[in-house]
């Protein structure tokens, strides 16, 4: 049932450390002293109810919002608002959105050209060529020259985790990136989430997807009021919770 | 394919092709007759047969343009530079207007509400009286400046709003892709933005056009002047304010009829 839970293959080099960070947003805390560290290759998976904090701690580490005490250091990078290094640690983050956000005015295959060829300065043809692999990858290659909203959602998003696999990034993120869609087409995104887990890539991932936790999350976090409530493998966290918030948690979102 | 023949109602007969035609056509004669009425009841002496030749001439020497169509072509030569230069100062106060910048953000609002509360003949006389010698700018340049400057901080707004109008997915989505600000705006943003931007930016046009007429102030040789010029020559007041309008009139439908065509083709694409 379960597939690679514990990889010898999880190296121990850190990519993501987090220490003691708060966040405020005005006078609300959306962090409180949150601490993580997420190893090269390690499948980390967060839940917890909304407004917990799970997308402001996921877009701190890529700094579309910027952290008010601690320290995050990602691949080495300190993020920081003003910090030299943002672009590059950019370029090594992929995030993939609840929404998508591709580009609308460009065809599938710009929208996965355009980070390569602009940011990257990859010549055009090497650019298609990678795009078309990574289309491939995402199980679309035929839909390269349409619009996004000419494809379903399903296909959008997984456009969108093409466009960041493109960039071949070593840290992907997830912010809830099945939540906006329809049922039907969950399981296909999910589906290239779990091959793309298999891939060695560190994956940070937002979600309330439990059968893709159990299946290939190395640790589960639980946030709760901007704080990590706690941190396990599967299967301490799906059997043998040790806060009772999170027993409470479980009960709601594994009912039905 | 076969529509049902529906009952008739008032507004479907009025908004029919012929009958909306019909209407116009009367309001249209109402108008001209009207005035053309009440100068033959002051006894005006109409001599639309000597306004030809302020189009154009054919003679032994050929085929030239006439005064009017020397004085359009001046109109929207101006126009069409201080348009462009006050797209790119347009662009440039939004841009600073939407940076996080204070002292950008300060001095983009302070441009504003300075050309927002002033006469444009005012700004005028500023740039030909006051700059004008200080830089030594003659007429023309310091009626495009004027025009240029007045109508960024208009465009500047429709820049703004269309920047606005993207959604904030958009700038996340190039930010996680390594993008840069000036990369974002220059391949995400901006391209999208022009659609919100086209129908106001043609008003614009069609303003800067109509506006570009009081430089005839400081006696630049464009269409109102001539047509100013004209008068004090022929004494054909009538004839001359009539065409000349009427000069305006087609330059700016022709303008908006054009645009709205490429509208039509942008709307398709996406
Ligand atoms: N830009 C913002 N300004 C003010 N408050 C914000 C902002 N973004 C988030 N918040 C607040 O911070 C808290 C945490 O938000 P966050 O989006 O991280 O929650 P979440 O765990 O992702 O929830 P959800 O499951 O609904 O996506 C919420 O209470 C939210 O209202
Ligand atoms: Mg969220």
């Amino acid at each position: 049932m379960k597939m690679n839970n514990t990889r010898a293959s999880a190296s121990l080099k850190e990519m993501i450390h987090v220490a003691h960070v708060d966040k405020f947003y005005g006078d609300f805390q959306a962090l409180s002293d949150v601490d993580l560290s997420v190893n090269q290759g390690e499948r980390i998976v967060i839940c917890g109810p909304s407004g917990s904090g799970k997308s402001t701690l996921i877009r701190c580490l890529n700094g579309l919002e910027f952290h008010d005490a601690g320290e995050i250091i990602v691949d080495g990078i300190s993020v920081e608002e003003d910090s030299k290094h943002l672009k590059t640690l950019r370029q090594e983050v992929g995030m993939v959105f609840q929404q998508f956000n591709l580009f609308p005015h460009l065809t599938i295959l710009e929208n996965l050209t355009i980070g390569p060829m602009k940011v990257r300065k990859i010549a055009k043809a090497e650019a298609e060529k990678r795009a078309r692999l990574y289309l491939e990858r995402v199980h679309i290659p035929e839909q390269a020259d349409k619009y996004p909203a000419q494809l379903s959602g399903g296909q959008q998003q997984r456009v969108a985790i093409a466009r960041s696999l493109c960039m071949e990034t070593r840290i992907m993120l997830f912010d809830e990136p099945t939540s906006a869609l329809d049922p039907e087409m969950i399981n296909e995104v999910l589906d290239v989430m779990v091959e793309l887990a298999d891939t060695g890539i560190t994956m940070v991932c937002v979600t309330h997807e439990m059968g893709f936790a159990r299946k290939v999350a190395d640790r589960i976090v639980f946030m709760e009021a901007g704080r990590i409530m706690e941190t396990a493998t599967p299967d301490k966290f799906f059997t043998n919770p040790d806060s009772e918030r999170l027993k409470l948690f479980l009960g709601q979102i594994l009912d039905h | 394919m076969s529509t049902r023949a529906k009952p008739l109602t008032l507004k479907k007969v009025l908004n029919s092709v012929p009958v909306s035609f019909a209407i116009y056509a009367f309001v249209m004669w109402l108008i001209i007759y009207g005035a053309y009425a009440g100068a033959q009841a002051m006894g005006y002496n109409w001599q639309w047969y000597r306004m030809p030749q302020y189009f154009y001439t054919l003679t032994d020497d050929g085929f030239q343009l006439g005064e009017i169509m020397i004085g359009l072509g001046k109109t929207i030569q101006l126009s069409l530079t201080a348009f462009a230069l006050a797209t790119i100062f347009g662009l440039f106060i939004a841009l600073l207007r939407l940076s996080d910048l204070v002292i950008g953000r300060g001095l983009s609002i302070a441009l504003l509400e300075f050309l927002r509360n002033m006469p444009l003949l005012v700004l005028l006389y500023l740039f030909y009286y006051v700059l004008g010698p200080v830089f030594s700018l003659d007429r023309y340049t310091a009626s495009v400046l004027c025009l240029a400057v007045f109508h960024a901080a208009l465009i500047s707004e429709i820049f703004r709003a269309g920047i606005n109008a993207i959604p904030k997915g958009q700038w996340e989505g190039a930010t996680s892709i390594g993008m840069s600000k000036g990369q974002a705006y220059r391949y995400i943003i901006l391209p999208q933005s022009i659609r919100f931007m086209l129908p106001p930016m043609t008003g614009e046009v069609v303003h800067l056009i109509k506006s570009s007429a009081i430089v005839s102030v400081i006696a630049v040789a464009e269409l109102t002047t001539i047509g100013r010029n004209l008068i004090s020559d022929t004494y054909m007041s009538f004839e001359i304010w009539f065409t000349i309008a009427a000069v305006y009139m087609v330059v700016t439908l022709l303008l908006s009829i054009g645009v709205s065509q490429v509208e039509k083709r942008y709307a398709v694409q996406t």
